[in-house]
């Protein structure tokens, strides 16, 4: 029972992550239809900034902790911004496979020039956060990075949800997703709105980036693959283009993967994701939370 | 107030428009009318920058608007009701309404409006929060219309406002628009499948035949041509 509970708290934590960065593929999806596969990538990008910051901030410290976290964000934000108004844009009513090549074409430039300029070589992650482990019942154990990552994704995820329900612009985003063109009749700027998605998504996906290198504290420029790909599975699994469906696919996903690292099939564990994704495009394609619908790609 | 002189138009290799020129005087009611493909549609798509000319000039408060994008032409006063109206379905009437007046600053200037809009069209009051696609046929047009009013217009384009709507709302919607037209003063270019309705609530008509004007004049009197009465208004 304490062991159940032990790997569901680690599942939940983990899970937290990929739903951080699901959110970011399905917000993109939603208002232009194609997969930002440059997005793992700006993840990575949020644990170099976030590395950089940290030699000028004090090394466990809430302050310290909070700038690190705050720089990358915002450093990722400008990142997706930037990779949207010069990779993206230019291609705006082209078929759907261009841009969809030039997203690969983006994350192999970021992964490869994260090496040229980083290097290859893991890098160690500092604990930037206070560190100090609880104990429950003397048998559940969660470290205060495990409390960070589900604190701040419970913060930033209500934060999202008041942006997108509760505000001006929010509604223009969920109105551009709808329908792009009656969006432009009542004078919404389409591009700045689609601007402000990218820089949305890519912050959390730093603030993603931030809490997986605190848990997990070897850095470099291709760790962005794996939690990537996961993370896109989460976004189908929770549906593609809803929101409340891709953190509930990135929960889903982190315990289904940690149980299962924790079992006897342990080894199979980064092939579970892409088996919940073949079942999940084979009976479900709509995923857990989305509409269906028919899609030419 | 809007003048478009020569207009063409092209999908590609077919030809929309060729040669289109219109003029709509302020505080006017001016139709478009004419059969399916006619070019009453991208006419109007292109006067409000959804569409690109390939030739002429579209002229508004005598500034060239031609080249500007779609969301520029509504920061000017020039406001697009679409055919089928477009309202965002998953969004409330509130939400719907507050995105008309995403270019408008003064919240309380807002909310007047807002009454505005609910004075002629009580049932998007009734219906405030409830999805926009829940909603009739009817309801959607009034809230397509209230949504551009929230925009405050001088200019309201409005395509096909009969469509897909119960016939005996049909009425009240032209007499909203007519009452829009005199209470506020705002200027309306009209395009309708309904020739008949469309020539009793507008002073001049264009009438338009394979993307050309084939014949103008004010509706009164194209009301009483033999020719038309045959073609578009049922004998």
């Amino acid at each position: 029972m304490y062991e159940f509970l032990q790997q569901l708290l680690n599942g939940l934590s983990l899970g937290a992550i990929y739903a951080l960065i699901a959110i970011g593929y399905t917000m993109v999806y939603g208002i232009l239809r194609f997969i930002n596969f440059a997005h793992s990538d700006v993840f990575m990008a949020g644990a170099f900034i976030g590395l950089n910051v940290a030699r000028y901030t004090h090394p466990g410290t809430f302050l310290g902790g909070f700038i690190v976290l705050g720089s990358a964000m915002l450093g990722c934000a400008l990142l997706g911004m930037t990779i949207e108004r010069l990779a993206y844009r230019p291609l705006r009513g082209a078929p759907t496979l261009n841009v969809l090549i030039t997203a690969i074409g983006v994350s192999l430039f970021l992964e490869y020039s994260g090496q040229k300029f980083f290097g290859a070589a893991p890098r160690r992650f500092p604990a930037i956060f206070p560190v100090r482990e609880f104990t429950f019942g003397g048998a559940i154990t969660i470290s205060s990075n495990q409390l960070a990552v589900i604190g701040v994704t419970f913060l930033l995820m209500v934060a999202l949800q008041l942006v997108v329900f509760r505000t001006k612009i929010g509604t223009a985003m969920r109105a551009v997703s709808l329908n792009p063109r009656a969006a432009q009749l009542v004078g919404i700027n389409n591009d700045v709105v689609i601007s402000f998605t990218f820089g949305l998504g890519s912050a959390l996906a730093a603030a993603g980036g931030i809490l997986y290198a605190l848990n997990y504290p070897s850095i470099d420029p291709l760790m962005g693959v794996m939690p990537g790909l996961k993370a896109f599975v989460a976004a189908v699994l929770g549906g593609i283009g809803s929101i409340p469906g891709a953190a509930l696919g990135g929960l889903i996903l982190g315990v289904v993967e940690t149980f299962v690292a924790g079992s006897p099939w342990s080894t199979g564990k980064d092939a579970i994701a892409f088996g919940i994704l073949i079942v999940i495009l084979l009976f479900r394609p709509a995923g857990l939370l989305g509409k269906s619908g028919v899609e030419k790609v | 107030m809007l003048q478009v002189d020569d207009l063409h138009v092209s999908y590609g290799a077919i030809k929309a428009l060729g040669g289109v020129s219109l003029r709509v005087k302020a505080g006017a009611i001016v139709t478009l009318i004419g059969g399916n493909g006619a070019g009453k549609t991208t006419t109007l798509r292109t006067i409000s920058g959804l569409l690109r000319a390939t030739g002429g000039a579209i002229r508004f408060l005598d500034q060239d608007i031609g080249a500007l994008p779609a969301h520029r032409i509504v920061a000017r006063g020039l406001c697009h009701v679409p055919e089928g109206r477009l309202i965002f379905s998953n969004l409330t009437v509130e939400e719907n309404l507050a995105m008309g007046a995403y270019l408008q600053n003064d919240s309380a200037e807002i909310a007047r409006t807002r009454d505005y809009v609910f004075s002629i069209f009580p049932r998007l009051k009734e219906r405030f929060r409830q999805t926009a696609g829940t909603l009739s046929g009817g309801e959607q047009q009034m809230l397509a219309i209230g949504r551009a009013l929230m925009g405050k217009p001088r200019f309201l384009m409005l395509d096909e406002p009969s469509l897909g709507i119960a016939p005996r709302l049909i009425g009240t919607i032209f007499e909203k628009i007519v009452e829009i037209n005199r209470d506020h003063g705002i200027t309306i270019l009209l395009v309708e499948q309904n020739a008949n309705l469309a020539l009793e609530v507008s002073s001049y008509a264009y009438v338009l035949e394979t993307g050309r004007v084939a014949m103008e004049g004010p509706s009164s009197e194209l009301r009483a041509n033999p020719q038309l009465k045959a073609t578009y208004l049922g004998g």
